[in-house]
């Protein structure tokens, strides 16, 4: 996904600008509003990450002007204020949603899907792997002519082994990008998720391998 | 908060009361006046009657053959007979020696030229007579002559309490006009600070605007300090809750950093110890942002409880947004949220406080919840009592717990590697208490129940 980040902290920015650009995310910064006004009219962003307290303004002026441009890029708000009326304001200006600091990447993540969802996100989204269809935002599996609602953790597995088929992704690593950090879980919890997988996919051409002492990977027969 | 003034008197009453009182005095007063300007009137009358027939008897007196000659006139008598009951006396003296008449009538003074009147009790009664004299001169000797007339008073008096009747009369009711008008003019007078009364009462919660609309010369200080109070107000209100927002910004933006930055080397790190120790900051830093997150909850709800603003608050709508707000969170772990529901119960309340009172209930049950589990919410109303019951299946409270579960910090024995710091019960608690309600702690089947309830509107 392409993601334009508005915020004024370099050292919070840079370190919000690797962790999205980790998971394969394209992402701009843009410190100020002048700035993010500047390139929201350049290029064309699923999603905008905006801060509300900006060195020449407020963020929510640019949320206002964004929505008066009929600009319909998505905008998730990343507030610290958790008061009530501070986020209804910003949902009453147009923002899509909003999500207080510090915040869990996987639960922006799902902020991100769900509002991609709600606005019907386009169908360049869908992957195709073998004769597997993946559709992440309506979190569906398609398999020949049978279609498969996948659960949170599934579909998230299956987007992590898509991202990048054939490399293989060790237990521990995909242990973190699923459960939350305050879930005491063995690295063995994996495998029950492996296992739904493997039954949504049984009867396609790909196949989620084992890779003795290393970990999973995806493959086509 | 509607806290009801120390009152010490009223305006309205001692507007009234002094206007009253003062309408009662010239009433009497006006009564006073007529009344003794009835009685001079009604005496000036008698008296001219009574001179008028002294004068008329004097008049008749001659000196005839060197005697003293008194011819009555029956006008001079009859006149005074025509005005009353009232008995008729007279006496004519001729040097002090009684000519005819009553001789015991009192002693007239020193009439001089002009005559003289003078009141006195006489025959069981009171009469009034008149007296004057004359010169005489029989065979050169000059004689003074002296008649006097007396009538009672009888009639005089009966008009007099007539008079003093309709003088009383119109004095009461002189007086119940202005009294009337009295408390009219008060009330009129009085209405402009009703008006501003009523305006600033009917104010929603919210509304610190200014008192605006012509007021009264006497006025403009009163809306003028109650401006700059208003003023006053909004100002330290809004910088309390920014002073909350900032704070929550300041402790908020550096723990994310660091986390974020955690997360990043918890990617690259491969060594299993490393890794360990990585999550277990994580799990430190999430620990102390929520701690962060929920004190200034704690503190806000503190701040709004003592300033508590009610509106009408939709249950069902309101748990509906959060419910929708919680469920991308929720489906990471695949946790089901479902709400039920009957009516759309709505509540006196403070939505913000509401609203986090509720999030803080979630958030503790999808907490607890293992993966795959199941929150349910239930909005209803019974015996009056709106309420709103959320129900997990993660085991339950500790038995034994559950009374102090609310309390600070509390935190239950199971409550183990949960990241938490034992406020959102006590948030919970003290946000129902302010309105009135209660926060319900049960163990209901295989989990926890909690029920926000909150008092019959």
């Amino acid at each position: 996904m392409r993601f334009l980040l508005v915020e004024d902290s370099m050292t919070l920015a840079s370190a919000v600008l690797d962790r999205l650009r980790l998971d394969g995310h394209v992402v701009d910064h843009a410190p100020d509003v002048e700035q993010a006004r500047a390139f929201a009219s350049a290029a064309d962003y699923d999603l905008i990450l905006l801060d509300i307290m900006l060195p020449d303004g407020d963020g929510r002026d640019f949320l206002k002007s964004h929505r008066l441009a009929r600009n319909e890029t998505p905008v998730i708000v990343l507030t610290a204020r958790s008061a009530v009326s501070d986020r209804v304001s910003v949902l009453d200006l147009g923002a899509d949603d909003y999500i207080t600091k510090p915040f869990d990447f996987s639960e922006l993540e799902a902020r991100c899907r769900a509002v991609l969802r709600r606005r019907g996100g386009g169908a360049s989204t869908v992957q195709r792997f073998g004769d597997v269809t993946f559709d992440p935002l309506a979190g569906a599996l398609t398999v020949g002519d049978r279609r498969v609602s996948l659960r949170n953790k599934e579909l998230r597995l299956l987007e992590i082994f898509l991202s990048a088929p054939d490399r293989i992704f060790s237990k521990p690593k995909l242990v973190d990008r699923l459960f939350s950090y305050d879930e005491d879980v063995s690295d063995n919890a994996i495998e029950v998720y492996v296992g739904r997988l493997r039954k949504h996919l049984s009867g396609s051409d790909v196949e989620i391998v084992t890779v003795r002492g290393m970990g999973y990977r995806i493959s086509r027969v | 908060m509607s806290r009801s003034a120390q009152v010490s008197g009223s305006i309205r009453r001692r507007l009234i009361g002094q206007l009253v009182l003062g309408s009662a005095v010239l009433a009497a007063v006006l009564v006073l006046l007529v009344i003794n300007l009835a009685r001079n009137v009604a005496q000036d009358t008698q008296d001219s009657i009574l001179m008028a027939s002294v004068t008329s008897i004097l008049d008749t007196m001659t000196v005839r053959d060197g005697e003293i000659s008194v011819d009555l006139p029956y006008a001079a008598l009859s006149m005074l007979g025509n005005v009353s009951e009232d008995r008729v006396f007279y006496r004519i003296l001729a040097d002090g020696q009684l000519l005819t008449g009553y001789d015991d009538l009192p002693d007239p003074g020193e009439p001089g030229r002009e005559g003289g009147y003078v009141t006195a009790p006489y025959a069981e009664s009171e009469i009034r007579m008149a007296t004057a004299e004359r010169r005489l001169s029989v065979g050169g000797t000059p004689i003074m002559v002296t008649v006097s007339v007396a009538q009672t008073r009888q009639g005089l008096m009966q008009t007099l309490a007539q008079v003093s009747r309709i003088g009383g009369a119109v004095g009461v009711g002189f007086f119940v006009l202005a009294a009337l008008l009295a408390v009219l003019t008060t009330q009129s007078g009085l209405r402009p600070l009703r008006d501003l009364a009523g305006a600033v009462s009917r104010r929603g919660p919210k509304d610190l605007r200014p008192v605006k609309g012509p007021v009264p010369q006497e006025m403009a200080p009163l809306v003028t300090s109650l401006n700059s109070f208003i003023d006053r107000l909004r100002y330290s209100l809004s910088r309390s809750e920014d002073f909350i927002a900032e704070a929550a910004h300041r402790v908020r933006t550096p723990l994310f950093t660091v986390r974020t930055q955690a997360e990043i080397a918890l990617r690259r790190v491969e060594r299993p110890e490393n890794r360990a120790a990585i999550k277990e900051m994580i799990r430190a830093l999430d620990e102390s942002s929520r701690a962060a997150g929920q004190l200034l909850d704690h503190a806000m709800v503190t701040f709004r409880t003592d300033h508590l603003e009610k509106e009408q608050v939709r249950l069902v709508d309101l748990a509906e947004e959060l419910v929708d707000r919680l469920r991308p969170v929720a489906d990471l772990r695949d946790i089901g949220l479902s709400t039920q529901s009957t009516g759309n119960p709505v509540v006196q309340g403070d939505a913000v406080l509401i609203e986090n009172a509720l999030r803080n209930v979630l958030d503790n049950a999808i907490k607890y919840s293992a993966t795959d589990g199941d929150v349910s919410m239930r909005i209803g109303q019974q015996g009056g009592q709106s309420f709103i019951e959320v129900r997990d299946h993660a085991g339950g409270f500790p038995e034994g717990a559950l009374h102090r579960m609310t309390e600070r910090f509390a935190r239950g024995d199971n409550a183990g590697g949960t990241v938490g710091s034992g406020l959102g019960l006590t948030i919970g608690r003290e946000v129902l208490e302010a309105h009135g309600g209660r926060l319900a702690l049960e163990n209901k089947g295989d989990g926890a129940c909690v029920t926000l309830w909150f008092p019959a509107s």
